[in-house]
Parts: structure tokens; sequence; C-alpha cells
């Protein structure tokens, strides 16, 4: 596996202006020779597919839901951020720049991070013209917000559901581009297998959801912005049908997997509740603005709380521990998330825990209402209180809210270089699927930013470099390498239908989600990882010799896509492990116990672990092997992060 | 708390359908309704029938994928709230509760539960956006828009797409969906330009589909989970007969 992150010569600030003027372009009569395919309609591939086709190219789009517009994007609340420096508080881009890459533990990549930065500001602009309703202020100019790990006000909003106006503008661009016929949508279309041919990404096998149909697709190139892999956990704040599938199987056809055990627990998600549930509720982190997050200092004072023998009310402000402001005074409650989530576990685990299980920490407004009111409050949050009232049904301006951590984002992904290319040839991956900007803890409202930068404003020039050195000419899609993969997924599907067994993919995935968050969740250490990976493997021999799947392949088939996802997660899992297993050093949200300051922060070992570990396939039950991209800072100063 | 499910099945678009019974003896009333079904169907399966089909993703009202049809009201009773954040407390012991796919003639049954709302997409894809070429936008500042035109602006842009109006109205009519699109984006300068080709492109695609009439029933305000008004179909007639008398006169866009 050749690793060459393709990061052009210059100072950080030249970089990309330099990489864009020496790129090759695709002349514009040239354009409608070539076809690009691009999995996924998020904010990342919605925006790429609909600048592409702008552009000239033809693109085919797909999504497993029933309309681009569902893709999991639209769930995203709190904002986008963008170093306008509209605020005037010293806000630039080289701040969002550092801001990122010390949030993530200075384990991204800088060149990338710092493009990032560069393009924020022009997403807004995009955005605002595309009709996106921002929140304003009474002189009609955008208002911001703060977020976890800045300390100026960069973040862009439309009240707590940014991230569903952000995607119906992409998805505004994109119908645009379908009306034109420049962009063709597949809908409720999975893809299940990446084709190669001459070791170049020509295709792309899909499954119809609806008829069951197996259908080839080529092209001159394929994007893949399929999202994250949180659901390996099964209970997350993600949607039910986010999967790594497409991701993972583009692992098993050669592309590197980069840095899997980075991911991300939210500090703000409604706590679990019983057996029964399904997933777990984001209450969006910009509450952290104004709630101030605390338990008690006493343990037999939780103990009363859980059994409501009195109420949070009742605890006396000196009997208040409101550790964020304590332990990090400059950040107080806006500290990074990583960081808020491990404190709220520390917490719990020292009994000091307030919801009924034990595992919940409040997240107080009563200040804040005191200060401002209640409609001033109502007017920044009125739909999250609603939401909060809704599933656990408290009144969040009346009593405290309670919060606890939940498995939200995942910062590893597929392997590209600054291209955004992986190590597989006309193979693009975008947004949360691919590995780049975040490091090993992401800060908030950086996601959106991310996938749009990445669709928008990236791979529409660095596509065409890639096209226009291989030339037109997209693949037979009846070709022996489209008939070989055909063959392949049919055999897959026919083997897991075939089991018959009696448990549910629901029941395993439930088991895996178990183990995931025990021993790979947010504190791993040596024992627990080598526990996990001795149990995926049997997991996943429980599934294959026990799965049962009614129905047929040649139908609408619920029962067969979550059985195709859960297989997927349970040799997925086993490579998260691995690597959780080989960083032997704490980072961001990598939280190895063995690895800590006195104060119980991550301790980072940059002499050993300062790269990104790209994993190469080697089979299933066959360990992957790793390669290292190291990471240089020369723009930077590597340093221990601090937000006290 | 125990439950009596009669729930619609149907094999595929052209098969016949029909109401079969099920009963659960276990119901959390903290659970979701959704979840009560995730738990029905793990019993199906384990027993070897086939799970009931229904539409999801989200499960945090955002997305708009579920979609079903409840004691006969799309969304089930509880106002302003979509069915995957419906909570099974509002329901009682021993109740009968039916659960039906969305009835409506534009949107087919897939399977079960399972209904195919392709057709609001075309009604987006004849004139939901505004046409602006990526990387070619002026500050984001550039233009400032009042408070009250962004609050209602996203007022109408909270839509999410679900198509329960559709499925409340006795003539199918796809007229709130339709306006909260047309009223967000022509209530803003970015908008103004393409605002008669909105309208009128849009319209026209919602009769093309098969989309009935609106005769003021009210019925899709009522079940919108997200508090799209009928203020806003009043504004899309607006800007509709402002559009049509400029098309009819002959005035350019
Ligand atoms: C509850 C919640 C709140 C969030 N809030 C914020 C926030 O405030 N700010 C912020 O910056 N970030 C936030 N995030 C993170 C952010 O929303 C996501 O990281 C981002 O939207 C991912 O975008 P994407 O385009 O990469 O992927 P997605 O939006 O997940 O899109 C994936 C697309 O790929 C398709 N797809 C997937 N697999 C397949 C397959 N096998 N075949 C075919 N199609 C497939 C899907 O249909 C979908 O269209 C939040 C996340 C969550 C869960
Ligand atoms: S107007 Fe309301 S009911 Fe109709 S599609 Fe939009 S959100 Fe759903
Ligand atoms: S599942 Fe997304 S709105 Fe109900």
């Amino acid at each position: 596996m050749i690793l060459d992150a393709k990061i052009p010569d210059g100072s950080i600030e030249d970089k990309w202006s330099n990489h864009k003027f020496s790129n090759k372009l695709v002349n514009p009569a040239n354009k409608r020779k070539y076809n690009i395919i691009v999995v996924g309609s998020g904010l990342a591939g919605g925006s790429a597919a609909a600048t592409l086709g702008e552009l000239g190219y033809n693109v085919k789009c797909f999504c497993y839901q029933d309309s681009p517009r569902r893709a999991h994007s639209i769930a995203a609340q709190g904002g986008i951020n963008a170093a306008k420096n509209y605020q005037n508080d010293g806000d630039s881009v080289y701040r969002l720049f550092y801001d990122t890459i010390k949030g993530g533990d200075f384990r991204s990549r800088e060149a990338n991070v710092y493009r990032l930065a560069e393009v924020s500001g022009n997403i807004i602009d995009q955005c605002v013209a595309q009709g996106v309703p921002f929140a304003r202020e009474y002189g009609g100019h955008l208002a911001n917000r703060s977020f976890g790990g800045a300390q100026v006000s960069r973040t862009f909003y439309a009240r707590g559901q940014t991230g569903q106006q952000l995607l119906l503008g992409a998805y505004s661009a994109l119908n645009a581009q379908i009306a034109r016929g420049q962009v063709e949508m597949y809908n409720r279309h999975e893809m299940l297998e990446l084709v190669l041919v001459e070791g170049h990404a020509k295709g792309i096998i899909t499954r119809n959801l609806v008829n069951g149909a197996i259908e080839s697709w080529s092209a001159d190139a394929v994007i893949l912005a399929t999202g994250g892999y949180s659901t390996v956990f099964f209970l997350s704040t993600c949607a039910a049908g986010v999967n790594v599938t497409g991701a993972f199987r583009s692992f098993k056809k050669g592309a590197g997997f980069a840095n899997p055990c980075y991911t991300q627990i939210h500090p703000t998600c409604i706590p679990q509740e019983g057996d029964h549930q399904s997933k777990l509720t984001l209450m969006s982190e910009s509450l952290r603005n104004d709630g101030r997050v605390w338990v008690p200092k006493d343990p037999k004072v939780s103990e009363q709380l859980r059994n409501k023998d009195i109420r949070p009310r009742d605890v006396a402000e000196s009997e208040r521990d409101y550790y964020l402001e304590r332990k990090y005074p400059s950040f107080g409650n806006l500290a990074p998330r990583d960081i808020s989530s491990r404190s709220a576990k520390e917490a719990c685990d020292k009994g000091r825990g307030v919801s009924y299980t034990g595992f919940g920490v409040y997240l107080d407004f009563e200040d804040a209402i005191g200060r401002l009111g209640q409609p001033a409050i109502e007017e920044r949050y009125g739909n999250l209180f609603e939401m909060y009232e809704r599933i656990s049904g408290d009144n969040g301006y009346e009593t405290p809210m309670m919060i606890y951590p939940a498995p939200h984002y995942t910062m590893g992904g597929l392997w590209v270089d600054y291209n955004l290319m992986s190590n597989v040839d006309g193979l693009f991956v975008l947004g949360e699927a691919n590995f780049s900007d975040h490091g090993a803890n992401r800060l908030g409202a950086s996601a959106l930013m991310q996938g749009l930068a990445d669709g928008y404003f990236v791979v529409p020039y660095t596509v065409a470099n890639y096209l226009a050195r291989v030339g037109a000419g997209a693949p037979d899609p009846d070709g022996p390498a489209f008939k070989e993969a055909k063959a392949s997924i049919n055999d897959n599907l026919n083997k897991m239908l075939s089991v018959q067994g009696k448990r549910s993919a629901r029941s395993i995935h439930i088991e895996l989600g178990r183990i995931m968050w025990e021993y790979c969740g947010m504190a791993r250490d040596d024992a627990g990882l080598k526990k996990a990976l001795q149990l995926i493997p049997e997991l996943r021999e429980e599934f294959w010799s026990n799965v049962r799947i009614p129905g047929t392949g040649e139908q609408l088939n619920i029962e067969l896509e979550r059985a195709g996802r859960v297989a997927d997660h349970l040799e997925f899992a086993e490579l998260m492990c691995h690597d959780a297993h080989d960083r032997d050093e704490s980072c961001g949200g990598h939280f190895r116990v063995e690895h800590q300051t006195d104060e119980g922060e991550a301790k980072r070992d940059d002499e050993n672990f300062s790269h990104v570990s790209v994993w190469e396939h080697q089979g299933v039950n066959t360990a992957p092997v790793k390669h290292n991209e190291e990471l240089v800072y020369e723009s930077v100063t590597m340093a221990t992060r601090s937000y006290k | 708390m125990k439950l009596n499910l009669r729930i619609w099945r149907q094999d595929g678009e052209n098969s016949a359908g029909r109401l079969v019974d099920y009963k659960m003896d276990d119901v959390s009333p903290d659970s979701s309704f959704l979840e009560m079904l995730d738990l029905l169907n793990e019993d199906l399966i384990v027993n070897g029938d086939e799970p009931v089909a229904f539409d999801h993703d989200c499960r945090e009202g955002i997305c708009g994928m579920c979609s079903l049809t409840i004691n006969g009201v799309p969304h089930g009773p509880e106002r302003m709230t979509s069915v995957c954040q419906l909570h099974m407390r509002h329901f009682s012991d021993g109740e009968t509760v039916v659960i039906e796919p969305w009835r409506a003639k534009p949107f087919p049954i897939i399977r079960d539960l399972v209904v195919d709302r392709t057709p609001f997409d075309r009604i987006q894809q004849a004139g939901g956006f505004i046409s602006v070429r990526t990387g070619s936008a002026p500050d984001g500042n550039a233009i400032p828009i009042s408070k009250e035109v962004a609050d209602y602006a996203m007022d109408a842009a909270a839509c999410i797409g679900c198509g329960a109006c559709v499925a409340a109205c006795k003539n199918a009519s796809a007229m709130l969906f339709t306006a909260a699109k047309t009223s967000q984006l022509n209530s803003l300068p970015q908008g103004k330009a393409e605002k008669d080709r909105r309208v009128l492109g849009m319209v026209a695609a919602m009769d093309e589909a098969g989309f009935g009439n609106c005769t003021n029933y009210g019925e899709c305000q009522a079940v919108c989970p997200k508090g799209i008004t009928l203020d806003f179909i009043a504004q899309m007639n607006r800007d509709y007969a402002v559009a049509s008398t400029k098309k009819l006169f002959g005035c350019a866009f």
C-alpha cells in the first residue's frame, strides 16, 4: 500500500491556491464525456453531485433512503463553523485552523485542515445564496453562537435545525441538476460493492431495495460519501440506517482504513432508560453555551436524587460540583467533547451520577434563565427543550436536564490524500466517511463545514486532475470485473438468507454494541481490547450460523438490509479494536486507561504515535496490516492540549 | 402494557392487502411507537414470520422518513409529533391500535406500511431551488435580511417532507408541502428573481403528479408534525395569481 499524501509545496497559506493552479483541468466541452458515481446524498455527497453536475459532468447519485433529502446530515442541530470574524472577536482562518488541529489533539493532517478553514467562509456565502435561513440579528446580519473548544463565536445556525437547512440547500442544488438532466438520482439503492478495473475504481454494484435487483454501474471515477460508522455501537445518536458498508467493502477491495478507533462520544445526550431503546438522542452542544453541568459533591446526595427522595433544586449551591468549570476554568462548560464526556464518566463512576441508572449528570439552565429570562432561552433552544420533554417527560426550564455521553461521530474513515483520493486510484472519499480533518477528536460544528467543503469546494477541482490524467472511458458494466462482483454479492446474500437460524440480526447487533461500548468505548485498555478481539469473532460465528432472515432477496426485505449492515459491522468492529489496541497512547477521544496524567487527562505519546494508522485488509479472520503516514507539523508546534 | 395491533400487510404494489391482528403483552410505556414495532418484528422473525416493513431512519422527527397512519390519523394522536417521536405513554393498556400506511393515490404502497413518495422530489425539482453556481455567491452579509423575514423563511423551511399532509387530505393535495417551499424561497431577497417561474413550475408539477386540489379542509395543518400552517398556502395562492397574471400578459419574469 502506497501512502503519498500529495501535500503541495509552499507555505501553508499558499498550498491550496498553488495546487488549484497546478492541477490539470478538464475542458468544458469534454466534461460531458466523463461519468461520475457519487454514493451518498448527505452534505458531502449532495453538494459534490450538485456541483459536478453543474460543471457539466454526468453524475449518478445513490442513497438508501427514499429521497436524497433524508440523508443523516439532516439531523445535525447545532451549527456550522466559519472563520468570518463577523463578531469582531479575533477570529481568523489561522485561528480556526489552529483550534481544529488542537481540538483534534495533534493527530490530523495540517495542510487539509488549513484548507478547510480557508474555504469555510465560502460555504456560508454559498448557503446564504441558496436561501438557507440562517439565524439573523435585528440589523439583518448573520448571528453566531459559540461551540466547544473555541473562545470565539463563529458558529452559524438555523434554530436547532442547521443540518436540515444546509442539507435542504444542497438538495435544492441537486434538484436543479436533476431537472437539467445532469444528475440521475437513484433512491433506495444500496451500494454493496466497489468495482476495480485494472486497479482503478470504475464502478459499483447496488441492490435495489424495492425489488431486490442487483445492478452494475460503471463510471470514470467513484466518489464515496456514505457517512460515519457510530452505529457499530448499536446505540448512538445516528439514524438507524447509518452503516459502514460502503467504506468497509471498499476497504476489502484495497482502500486503506485510517484511524478506525477514533470515535467521538458526545457529552450531551439523553441518558439511556431501558433495554427497549433503539437510539440515543443528542441534545445539541450549543446548550452548553448557557447550561451549567453539575453533579452533587457527595455520592450520598446523588443516591437520594436517584431514588427521588429529593429534587435537584433541593441541592444547595455549596453541595454542587460544577466540575467542568472547576477543572477547566477558561473553557468551563465549553470544554471539548472528549474531555467533557470523560469528566461525566468519571463523576458517574465515582457514584455521583444522578439518573436512575446512575449514568447521568445535570445540565442546568437556572442561572441563564435568571440572567436572561425564559423567553430568551426559549428563543435560542426552544425546540431542544421540547424534544427533551417529549422523550424524558421532564420540563427543562423547571428542573435541570439530565445528560450522558453517547457515540455520535467517527473521526476515522477511509484514508485519503490531499486530493481526497484514497490509495485506490479513482476512489474519492468525502465527509464523515474519510479520516482527514478532525484528528482524534472533532470540534462541534465542524463536520457540517467539512462535508460541504469537501463537496462544494474541494473535490470538484481535484477530481478533474484525476480525470484529465486517465482520460474518458467508463468500462462496460457487463465486463468481467462487474460480473464477478455481482456473482459474489449474490452468493453472499444467498448465504445469509439460507442460514435460517433462530436469532434476529438486530439482537446480534445489540450484543455487538454492548461489547464495543464496554471494551472500545470511552475508556479502553489492553485486557479489555484483547477480550473484545476474542468475543467479536465468536459473535460473527453466531451470526453466520444462527441468523434468521425471513422472506427472499427479490423484494423489499428490511431484515436482509439490516443483516447485511450488521455483517459488515461484525467484521469492522474487529478492525476498530485492533487499531485501539495498537495505539498504545491516549489522544483525543481515544483514551487508553494506561496512559493518563495524574489529573486523568489523555497522555499522548508523540514519539511513537504521531502518525495516521492506515490498515490494509488481509482477509476475514486474519489480522489486518498497518501502515503509517507520519504527521509532520510545519506551521504549528505540537503541545499538550490545555483548556484550563 | 398490553396492546391489540391491527396492521396493514401487503406484499407488493399490485397485491391485495389486509389488516392482520397481533397481540403485544409487555410494552413499556417509555418506549417509542417504533420501538414497540421493533419488538413485534423481533417476535415475528424469531418465529419465522415476515416482519412488518415500515420506513424510518433518524427517529428524531427530522428526516421525514417515518410514515404511519395510526387509528386513521397520519403520525398518530399527538399534535406536532412525527410517529418516531410518539411514545407509548400516550396509549392505554388493552387498547386496539390500527396501523396503516399513508393512504393517497400519488403514493403507491411498496410493501406493508412503506409507500413511494418520489412525486415529492419531482415537485422540488420543478423549481424548489435558487439557481446559484457554486463559488459565485457574494459575501453572506452582503444583503441584510430582517430577522422577521429570516424567521418567516425558517418557519416555512421546517417542513420535513413526510407527506402526512397529503395522507390526511381527502383530495390528496400537496399544497401544504409545496407552499412551504415556495414561501421560504419567495420571501427571501435571494429567491425573488425566480419567484414566478418557481411557483408556476412547482404547482404544475404537483398537478402532473396527480395530487388533488386544495378545498380548505385544513386536515393537512392539523397533522403536520412541524407546524406548517395554511397561511403558507394563502401566500402561495397569491404568488401564483401574480405569476399567472404576468404570464397571461406576456410579461417577462
Ligand atoms: C444528531 C447529530 C447531530 C449533529 N450535529 C452536528 C452539528 O451541529 N454540527 C456539525 O458540524 N456536525 C454535526 N453532526 C455531525 C454531522 O451531521 C455529520 O458528520 C455529517 O452530516 C455527515 O455528512 P455526510 O455527508 O458525510 O454523511 P451523511 O449525511 O450520513 O450521508 C450519508 C449518505 O450516504 C448514503 N449511504 C450510506 N451508505 C450507503 C450505501 N451503502 N449505499 C448507498 N448509499 C449509502 C446515505 O443514504 C446518505 O445519503 C451531528 C450528527 C448527529 C448524529
Ligand atoms: S407540510 Fe408538514 S405534513 Fe406536509 S410534508 Fe411538510 S412536514 Fe410533512
Ligand atoms: S424517522 Fe426521521 S422523522 Fe421519523
